[in-house]
């Protein structure tokens, strides 16, 4: 499980979170949903302990995480984060050199999956085929807890429809957590078990999404607008 | 891409309600084996745990049969899809009737409109 306590983080003047306490269930996939610059990265960061909370604690399953975290933990940047130079089979590779508990016959099946060309340059790839590598590899390490920022984001729908589905392929849910921020909510609406909305670093509700469905009868964008007000 | 759902009613129920009416059609036949809960998954592109909770609620009304190590299975028992083939046929006809009232009709209207449209069908 994943535990934040009383969690605050600034960012010299500016507060990205404002005490932050929540709870996230294992087994699930959680979405983690608000407007730009609301703190979802800054959460998912904090989570990954690629950031160090201003005050509290972020417990993974009782462990306070820290750089360390990442043996548990496998994070998929918003960004590009891997060499340009390396080819998709290179890139496998150094993932598979970097991480004890990267599954290198689960990453051959997803490139087959994703159809990427093992022997093409990263620098070569379309954006598309950039995002799909970037949940090959994040997908092929058998780690508890799976983040992914923005996996969707800026891509078209048909990589997006091969992203998902190549989501629900690929994870575990019987040993795996998944937390994903995004703000494309109708597609990854069917993928959430439950969302966390976050609004000007506070937390302003948590919610199982078949509970927003059958009690107030509203779709998760619907529902979003709603919760946000102005 | 997979066929949108209704943002209003949870997810696991409209996928009941696809399966029931696969059953009915005869698309999935009886004694048949239904996909597994993740082809499933990816095919509609739902998390694996709502493909889950349909296949639960099934199970519950008698609809499908789970065995253990070979998977979900649609019913032999004739009783019971006669009884989802009823429940099927009432609820289109309480919505049927529903609108019509709401617009006004009265019953020997509807009975009468319904007798014409059919006949006008058969000749």
């Amino acid at each position: 499980m994943i535990q934040l306590e009383s969690v605050s983080k600034r960012y010299l003047t500016k507060k990205a979170l404002k005490d932050v306490s929540l709870q996230i269930e294992p087994g699930q996939i959680t979405g983690l949903i608000g407007s730009n610059g609301s703190g979802k990265s800054t959460t998912l960061k904090l989570i990954a302990g690629l950031l160090r909370p201003t005050r509290g604690t972020v417990l993974i399953d009782g462990e306070t995480a820290n750089r360390r975290i990442c043996r548990r933990v496998a994070y998929l940047s918003e960004l590009d984060s891997y060499y340009s130079f390396f080819t998709v089979l290179e890139t496998v590779d150094f993932y598979a050199r970097t991480f004890s508990d990267f599954n290198r016959v689960k990453a051959e099946e997803m490139l087959d999956f994703m159809k990427l060309d093992r022997m093409q340059k990263v620098k070569h790839l379309s954006k598309g085929n950039r995002g799909r590598l970037k949940i090959v590899v994040t997908l092929a390490r058998e780690v508890p807890f799976l983040l992914m920022d923005e996996p969707l984001s800026g891509l078209d729908p048909m990589v997006r429809s091969s992203i998902i589905k190549g989501l629900i392929s690929f994870v575990d849910l019987e040993k795996q957590t998944v937390i994903i921020t995004t703000h494309e909510l109708q597609e990854i609406e069917p993928l959430l078990d439950s969302v966390i909305l976050i609004k000007n670093g506070v937390i302003l509700d948590q919610k199982r999404v078949e509970a927003i469905r059958r009690n107030e009868n509203l779709s998760l964008s619907d529902w979003m607008v709603e919760k946000y007000g102005d | 891409m997979a066929q949108p759902f209704n943002p209003s009613v949870p997810i696991y129920l409209q996928l009941c309600e696809r399966i029931k009416n696969r059953i009915i059609r005869g698309e999935i036949g009886i004694g048949e084996r239904l996909p597994s809960v993740r082809e499933l998954a990816i095919d509609v592109e739902v998390n694996p745990n709502t493909v889950q909770r349909a296949y639960r609620e099934l199970e519950e009304t008698g609809i499908v049969e789970k065995k253990r190590g070979q998977g979900t299975f649609v019913t032999e028992n004739p009783a019971v899809l006669q009884r989802m083939r009823e429940e099927l046929k009432t609820r289109h006809i309480m919505l049927f009737v529903s609108e019509m009232r709401e617009m006004g009709y009265t019953e020997l209207e509807m009975l009468d409109g319904l007798k014409d449209f059919l006949t006008d069908k058969e000749e």
